[in-house]
């Protein structure tokens, strides 16, 4: 009987393993978690991983189609396809994730202050975010890219602020919600102060919303950097970034179009492994799909 | 006459809406001896719960309370947020009706308990663990050292409710505000909840007020019963007063309508006609003059005031008795 063995278990430990059961019993979350993963080893340990460093040109294979020396082929300056991608993962995790951290930190605060204390300066807040709301992510983001400076810090930068608006709409609309929540009144009743009540009551019933919306928020930062860099306003070549792989294979669509497939590949397969595990966390944290 | 440790004189309170200003409490006064249970009784939306919420400042933005409210000597209408932050939870706490949603589900009862002590006490973070197992174990949890542990999903509602009461207790509160506590509970587990309150009451000292609509539980529990109606004090007395001779016709319909065992001689259960009245202005004349079969020209043309009419029972009615 496995809830008879599951007793002596902690609630936590209880409670983890129900999760853990509903996560693994959903394939497509679970085969995107290794991709994630896969991508996340490959760009920090790319030094080890990659069969080649991403500059290091072999002038005997020219655009040379798959080999096994090559196994994804070259590019025009005998570059090692496949050893770029795994380099350029860095570029695209990295920009993931810190323009995702960098959203969080500035608009959940922002979110949690204008939901929780209403008034003007909720006003204000929700003003200005539905304004920014009517441009597009990737507008935004080119247009911020362009007035910062092509580089990847800046890039970043410029995803990370193009990602704040519908975070702090989020994470207003959650607070709004868990303000009136019983708990929250019975806190306050017993005598909390607003930071208890925000930072013990509020903040920590949103994270499973907010981590979900992470897992949306890092694909599209992703793609926000391969664009970028494919307009030349990231990672400047060089450096590889799958942005830019794209835009060097412009030239070459006819004669080599792996050149372009490839990192486009890559783009799509670990985006794509992003949002599936974000609807996969969503299920498993979401109470109302029990089971 | 003994010490008064809550008085409350003359509150009344006003929401303004977009449709107009709803006058949820009107000059309503009370008055809490230490140990006492009070009972305030009423209909849904008569005004019992703003009543509560308002004497420790919980009422919305929109509401605008006026009169006085005194406690220990202190007034707490318009006292300052940290004034009152210092007696919610610490001199007054509350209980409240929904024992399912009233705890954070993300943490850990025993955690939450400690956070209400360590709040509210200068005491280290194993003190608090000592404090929270005590109160689980004063509110007869069983096996206190294993609950601590478990999230509140995990718990019935009794437990939870059972939980809520021992949070409000964390630092012996002088006063007990419990708002509908038993109404989400099944009977069994009702009995269970009143017997602790009284419990309460007995070991700790601690004063109550209860707010419910059901007059069995404030039979149960109360030594002093406020009956309310639109947002207005309509009879007052002590318990055995007020079930022996209820002055009030609305009492008397509310009497009518509690259903007892071997009560069936004509079966079916007493009802008030009628509804509630709507609170967007004070009417001019007696609130429950449509409903009441005693109603006669001065009930509409004319607001009763309270008045003593046995010893130690008010009754705001210009035709009290018993009848």
């Amino acid at each position: 009987m496995s809830y008879v063995e599951a007793r002596p278990l902690g609630a936590r430990a209880r409670r983890r393993r129900i999760l853990r059961r509903r996560f693994l019993r959903r394939p497509a979350a679970v085969a995107s978690l290794l991709i994630v993963v896969g991508a996340i080893l490959a760009a920090v340990f790319a030094k080890w991983v990659a069969p080649y460093p991403p500059e290091e040109t072999d002038f005997e294979a020219l655009l040379a189609s798959p080999s096994r020396e090559h196994l994804l082929g070259t590019d025009d300056l005998g570059r090692d396809t496949l050893s770029r991608i795994i380099w350029g993962a860095r570029a695209s995790i990295q920009a993931g994730f810190l323009a995702t951290v960098l959203a969080m930190v500035v608009a959940v605060p922002i979110g949690l202050i204008g939901g929780y204390y209403r008034g003007w300066l909720d006003t204000v807040i929700a003003r200005v975010t539905d304004v920014l709301l009517a441009f597009p992510f990737l507008i935004l983001a080119v247009g911020l890219a362009a007035i910062l400076g092509p580089s990847l810090l800046n890039a970043t930068l410029a995803l990370g602020i193009a990602a704040i608006p519908p975070l702090i709409r989020i994470a207003r609309g959650e607070t709004l919600a868990l303000r009136e929540e019983d708990y929250v009144r019975a806190a306050v009743a017993n005598g909390a102060n607003d930071a208890v009540i925000i930072g013990r009551h509020i903040l920590p019933n949103m994270t499973s919303t907010l981590l979900v919306q992470a897992t949306l928020t890092i694909p599209a930062a992703i793609i926000g950097e391969a664009v970028l860099s494919f307009l030349g306003l990231g990672v400047q070549p060089p450096t590889p970034s799958w942005g830019v792989m794209l835009n060097a294979a412009q030239p070459y669509l006819n004669d080599a179009p792996s050149l372009a497939v490839y990192p486009g590949l890559a783009i799509v397969i670990v985006a794509l492994a992003f949002n599936l595990l974000g609807d996969g966390l969503r299920d498993v944290l979401d109470p109302k799909t029990e089971r | 006459m003994t010490e008064t440790l809550l008085e409350v004189q003359d509150l009344s309170v006003r929401f303004d809406t977009d449709d107009g200003a709803v006058h949820a409490v009107d000059r309503m006064s009370l008055t809490l001896e230490p140990r006492q249970v009070l009972g305030i009784v009423g209909e849904s939306g008569c005004g019992k719960s703003v009543t509560a919420l308002s004497i420790l400042g919980l009422l919305p933005k929109t509401a605008t309370v006026t009169g006085s409210v005194s406690f220990d000597g202190t007034e707490l209408l318009g006292a300052s947020r940290s004034h009152l932050r210092k007696v919610r939870g610490r001199q007054i706490s509350f209980v409240f009706q929904e024992p399912m949603t009233s705890l954070n589900p993300v943490f850990r009862i025993g955690r939450q308990i400690d956070e209400v002590v360590r709040e509210h006490m200068d005491v280290s973070k194993r003190g608090a663990r000592a404090r929270t197992l005590e109160l689980l174990d004063l509110v007869h949890i069983p096996d206190p050292s294993r609950r601590v542990d478990e999230y509140p999903h995990q718990l019935s509602g009794g437990m939870r409710q059972r939980v809520m009461i021992a949070m409000a207790l964390a630092c012996d509160p002088k006063i007990l505000i419990a708002d509908e506590p038993t109404t989400a509970l099944d009977v069994t587990i009702q009995a269970g909840i009143l017997d602790l309150l009284r419990e309460v009451r007995e070991r700790l000292g601690t004063a109550i007020v209860l707010i419910t609509h059901n007059l069995g539980v404030v039979a149960d529990l109360a030594d002093r019963v406020v009956v309310m109606y639109a947002g207005r004090k309509a009879e007052e007395a002590p318990v055995h007063e007020l079930f022996a001779h209820p002055q009030h016709p609305y009492t008397i319909g509310l009497l009518g309508a509690v259903p007892r065992a071997g009560a069936a001689r004509n079966g079916r259960l007493q009802e008030i006609p009628g509804r509630v009245p709507s609170l967007a202005e004070p009417p001019g004349h007696c609130a429950f003059a449509d409903r009441c079969p005693r109603a006669d020209e001065q009930s509409w043309s004319e607001v009763p005031e309270l008045r003593e009419v046995r010893h130690d029972h008010a009754v705001a009615c210009f035709h009290p008795g018993e009848r």
